[in-house]
Formats: structure tokens, sequence, C-alpha cells
């Protein structure tokens, strides 16, 4: 299919009949999909999918710092952990507060934007790739501190974590518990899957909007050059701490909703190792490009579990016995993933167009 | 006193392997206005290499005095680091150095993880024992028995590391080699006006750099008894904070840095936890004097917090001295 054709099944406004066929089919794929593959492969590739999807929110989260802004952020994960944490603190037997989801996933949200203002105000007049320093800096205080919350007073219950978390519930539907309906089973993981594809859905639309707003042209101003947009009269402090502000809040929701559906947290969850694996999927996908960047959090997110049920019997076939490990092969995926983009393709699989243009005018131009 | 003197000693110790892996960092930093995120592996790796020598020495039996199997380790682990270092650079920045700033501190990210990993499976998952072969003795620095301690490995690695120091010194402010790294350094464009090889100039740099590190790593290993794939990621990001603190570019900088951090997180570690007692408070409140009866330490920041300084110190030279204490102010895009 060529790219015109492919276009003119997303244009509503010049092919409207092709273009709500196209969008009807995606959307009856998108909704059989997890009765399909509960049916087929098991119910465990629905969780995995469900983190995939949780994966998409996070890669989009830091896509706004990264790919709109370009402020290399390499403590992503810190604010996933503040938002499962809250959640976690808030809906379990810990604290025994048993708040509804409704009210805690924007507490999540807020707490997790005012951590990254709290980290953005003073860092944001570094220079990029001091700033990524920081924030791996800011990530690791967050885990030690997580870690380490349990003395005097019990906060965070240091390494064993928070368990028996609440699931989401709406009235007396719980999503823990399976559910028949119309002769279909729908387990918890099917009814978090619907849940997730809305919150997704909205999540792109805002990030569609977003990108094409007065903000999101301000954030790509800066991202090229920061002193003329300083000059075009946008205030970049205030523009990178909402970039900033904005990336965490979609992380604190993402982590809300991970504690939710794994019922269990730990600081182990929230290691450097898942910040570089976020950034590779933006990078993978293209960064500053939602679809690839989409495409890059689906590819990475899969990819282990693919090899997880692959590389074992081959190896076993091969040489009969296991030489490296599925966990090993998947984090040598990611530093490769990360070093082959950026000295073949670095805007990406799926570049963003501006992206791509200022990569190449980087690598053609003369020696500065 | 004494107490205070010892963790003096130990900071000391731990601030000069800072401040020769700083120096890696700080050279290429100097040189390409580029952070090698990957130079802590080469620490690590330096580490396991004098490992692999040194367990394969001592199981062979070898007639040699201990210091001698430790010094052999040390001499296979600096060219493999060497060819490691070369390696990264030809591979991963070389081709980026004209790419935007992001480029080359994302493939940096990817080798290191890469290198991690290719040291798990080569190596272990687990942390793996340095053969004790050196025979520690202690000498004391005072008059009282009890004192304050000084260790033949720590006289050592501090006498090693001024070593390094000083030979690095030499051969940048005294060779014409270090002529030719300064000129690039400054300038270099120029500098290739001026018949410097570019090229192998920054990558001598970066082989100086990781033959540092390698000693590092067998200080590193000697000193605290064990080799882990991991170990290059958090002492690569306080010698980076070492790096930082003394001004990022400048040698000199580089050893200060090095050797306040390593202060820094001794003294730290050693009094957070007194000074954060809240029992020191208990005149305040009652609830508070009770606790205290049944457990003098309600401690809010106890030593296991001795990770976040070298971060908080890193957040507050950025914040407030982003040139460091030694470095002169650079522009915003250098």
């Amino acid at each position: 299919m060529t790219e015109k054709t492919l276009k003119s099944y997303m244009d509503t406004r010049s092919n409207p009949a092709l273009a709500w066929i196209g969008l009807a089919i995606i959307g009856v794929a998108l909704a059989a999909l997890p009765l399909l593959l509960a049916g087929f492969v098991g119910t465990a590739w629905v969780r995995i999918t469900n983190i995939a999807i949780l994966f998409v929110f996070l890669a989009l989260g830091l896509n706004i710092v990264v790919g709109f802004a370009g402020l290399l952020d390499l403590g992503y994960i810190a604010f996933y952990a503040v938002g499962a944490y809250v959640y976690a603190l808030l809906a379990s037997p810990h604290f025994n507060i048993h708040l509804p989801f409704w009210i805690i996933l924007p507490i999540g949200a807020a707490v997790a934007c005012l951590f990254g203002v709290l980290l953005g105000a003073p860092t944001l007049k570094l220079r990029g790739d001091y700033l990524a320093i920081v924030t791996l800096g800011f990530g690791e205080i967050v885990r030690i501190f997580l870690n380490n919350l349990s003395q005097p007073v019990n906060i965070t219950n240091g390494p064993q974590g928070v368990t028996l978390i609440d699931p989401f519930r709406i009235g007396t539907l719980s999503f823990r518990d399976t559910e028949t309906f119309a002769g279909l089973a729908f387990s918890g993981p099917i009814k978090y899957y619907y849940l997730l594809l809305l919150v997704l859905i909205v999540v792109i639309v805002i990030n569609l909007r977003l990108q094409n707003s007065r903000i999101g042209r301000a954030w790509e101003a800066i991202r090229e050059d920061e002193v003329a947009a300083r000059a075009m009269g946008i205030n970049t402090r205030n523009m990178k701490l909402l970039a900033f502000a904005m990336g965490a809040s979609f992380g604190g929701i993402a982590g809300g909703m991970f504690s939710a559906m794994q019922g269990f947290i730990s600081p182990e969850s929230f290691i450097l190792v898942e910040s570089i694996m976020v950034l590779s999927m933006v990078v993978l996908g293209g960064m500053g490009n939602i679809w690839g960047v989409i495409l890059g959090a689906l590819l990475l997110s899969f990819a282990p579990e693919v090899l997880r049920y692959t590389v074992e019997p081959v190896q076993q076939a091969l040489f009969g016995r296991m030489l490296v490990e599925p966990e090993v092969i998947r984090m040598l995926l990611f530093g490769f993933a990360l070093v082959l983009m950026m000295l073949f393709r670095p805007a990406g699989l799926l570049p963003s167009a501006t992206r791509k243009r200022e990569l190449e005018a980087a690598t053609n131009g003369a020696r500065p | 006193m004494d107490i205070f003197l010892q963790q003096i000693i130990n900071g000391l110790t731990l601030g000069t392997v800072y401040a020769i892996v700083a120096l890696g960092y700080t050279m290429v930093y100097g040189i390409i206005q580029l952070i090698n995120f990957a130079h802590g592996e080469v620490v690590m790796i330096g580490a396991m290499v004098a490992y692999t020598v040194i367990v394969a020495l001592v199981g062979a039996g070898t007639p040699l005095p201990p210091l001698a199997i430790v010094l052999i380790g040390a001499l296979a682990a600096i060219p493999v680091c060497m060819a490691v270092g070369f390696t990264l650079e030809r591979v991963a920045y070389r081709p980026l150095r004209r790419a935007p700033r992001l480029a080359p501190l994302i493939t940096a990210i990817g080798l290191s993880i890469i290198l991690q990993h290719l040291a798990m499976i080569i190596w272990s998952r687990n942390p793996l024992p340095y053969p004790q072969i050196v025979e520690v003795v202690s000498y004391h620095v005072t008059g009282n028995p009890d004192g304050a301690t000084i260790t033949n490995v720590q006289i050592a690695i501090i006498g090693i590391s001024v070593a390094m120091m000083v030979a690095l010194l030499t051969l940048v402010y005294r060779t014409k080699l270090g002529i030719a790294m300064r000129a690039t350094a400054q300038n270099q464009p120029v500098a290739g006006l001026m018949g410097i090889d570019i090229n192998r100039v920054i990558a001598i740099t970066f082989v100086i750099g990781a033959a540092l590190g390698a000693v590092a790593g067998v200080m590193v290993g000697t000193y605290y008894g064990v080799a882990h794939y991991q170990m290059g990621f958090l002492l690569g990001l306080k010698a980076f904070s070492a790096a930082v603190l003394g001004g990022i570019g400048n040698l000199g900088g580089a050893m200060l840095g090095g050797l306040l951090l390593g202060l820094i997180e001794a003294l730290g570690a050693g009094y957070v936890g007194d000074l954060t007692n809240l029992c020191n408070l208990a005149s305040w409140s009652e609830a508070l004097a009770k606790r205290c009866e049944t457990d003098p330490n309600v401690v809010l920041f106890g030593s296991n917090y001795q990770d976040v300084f070298a971060f908080l110190v890193l957040i507050l030279v950025l914040v407030f001295r982003p040139s460091g204490l030694l470095g002169e102010r650079v522009a915003d895009r250098a």
C-alpha cells in the first residue's frame, strides 16, 4: 500500500467514506483483540498487551519532554514511581485508606506534576547533556528514598513494597473479577484492556492536539534554537517547565494504573533500566512523532515477550542448554536499538518531518 | 576525634579513586565536549579482567609476591580497557561528532548497557569475590592504640593515584602530545590547520582515559574485595559528579572534585545518622521522648543514604555554580 492510499484512509475531510470505514475496521480489531488473545494464546498475552499500552503512555509522556521540547530526561521512571506509590498508599491496607480510583488518579498526576516542577525549576538552565545526568541522579534519589522511607516512620514499606492494592472499582463492578456478558467471559485483564484503550485514545488525542497547538509549536521552537525562540517572545522557562510538568503527570497516571493492575509494587519496578527502556522506545520510534513513538513502544514491549518464548527453545535445540537468558537478550536489544538507531537512522523508524530536516542539516552542514 | 580522622582517611582513599575515574570523563569532555557515559563500564571491565588474571595466577600457584600478582592483573587490564576505549570512540562517537548533542549521549547510554550485559555474560551475574592475597596491615596514625588507622592498601591506592596524576599532568603540560591535546581542545579546525591529526589526538585521549579507568577498577576491586558487572554505573556517576564539582574539562578540577566528593561521602555517611537523630530534639516533644527511651536511635536519614550525597552535590553545583570550582565560565552552547 503506498503512502498516499494509506493517507486517504485517515483523511476524514476529502475522503470521508474511506476514512470512516478504515476507522471502523481498526475499532473492531482493537475491540476484538483481547477476546481473541484470551481465546487463542491465553490471558497472559492480554496482560502483556496491557503492560505494552502502559508503556505507550509512558513513551508518549516522555516524548513530550524529549521529543517535543528536546530535553533529555533519564529519570522519567521516577514520575511513574510517584504515581504508582500515591495510588498504592491511598488504596491499600498499608495505611488502611481505600479511596476510589477517580479521586486518586488525579492526585497521583498532580503529585507527579509537582515532582516534575521540583526537578525542572532548578535544572532547566542547564545545557542538554548536564540536564540528562541530573535527571538520572534525580531518578536514583527517588528510588533510594522509596527503598529507605520505612524508617523511622514507615511510609513506603521499604524494599518489601506495598501489597494488596485495590483494583479499580466502579460501583460494585471490580476490575479484578471475571464477568460473563452475552456468553463471553470478561476476565480482569480484559476489562483493564478496554479501560486502558479508552484512556489511550484520550491521551493520543491530547498529544495530537498539543503538538499542533501554540504550546507545541513553542516547544518545537525551543528544541530547534532556544535563543531564537526567546527572541520571538516565547517564555522559554515556563514552556520547559510545562513540558516537564505535563510529561510527569502522564507518567503519574500510568503509574497509578500500573499499581491497580498489578496489586503489588516495590522499588524494584522503578530502576534506571526502566527509564532507559522508555527512552529507547521514544528513540526507536522517532523522537517527536506520536505514531512513531507508539510504534516504538509496542515493538519494544512485545519483542522481549516474543524472545522469552523463542530464545529458550532455540538455544536448547542449538546448544542443548540455555546459554544466554532472555532477560539479557532483552537488555542487549535495548542497547543496540539505541546505538544503531543513532548511527544509521537518527530520526527513528517513523521520523517526524522537522526532526528529520534538523538532523540532515546537522550532518550535512558545514563544520561548526 | 579519632572517628573523624578515620573518616578523613577513608574519604581520601575513596576520593583519589574518584579523581582517577573523573580524569577520564574530564579529558574526553575537555576535548570534544561529550559526556562519555560508558566510562564507568570501562572501569568495570578493568576490574573484571584483573580479577580473571589474578584468580588464574593464584590458582596456578605462581610463586610471586601478592603485590606482583595484583600488578600483573592491572597490567593485563590496561590494554584491554584501552582497546575498549578506542573501539567506543571509533564506533560510536566519531561518526556522531557533528550530530546534535543528544545523539552521542544516547549512543553512550546504549553502549553502557551493551557493555554491562556482555560483561555479565562473560563473567557472572553475581558479585565476584576478589582473592584477598594482599595481607592487610593497619598502621596507627596517632599515638592512641584504639585510634584511627591507615592500611597498606589505602597507602598504595593513594600513592599510585598521586603518581598517575603527576604522570598525566606531565604528559599534558610538558610533551608535544600534550600540546596537541590542548590545542585540539581549544579549537579543532585551527589545530587541524597547524598539522595536528585531530582524529588521532581524540582517540589517544579516549585511550589514556580508559587506561586510568582500568587502574581505578583494579584499585576498587582490591579495596572493596568484590567486582560486579553493575559496579561501573554508580562509580561512573559519582566520578562524573566529581568532575562537574571540580569544573568539567579541567584536570586539576577533576582531582580536587574527586577528593572533595570522597570526603563529603565519607563524612556524610559517618555523621548524617547522628545529625538527623530525632532524639537530639527529645526535649521538644513528649511523644518523641517516650519513643527515645525505648529506642535511642530515631534516625531520619541513616548511612543507607550515602549514595544520595553525590547526586545532591551534583545538583547543587550545577544549579549554583555550573562551571564548577575551578572551571571557567563557558557559554550556554559551547
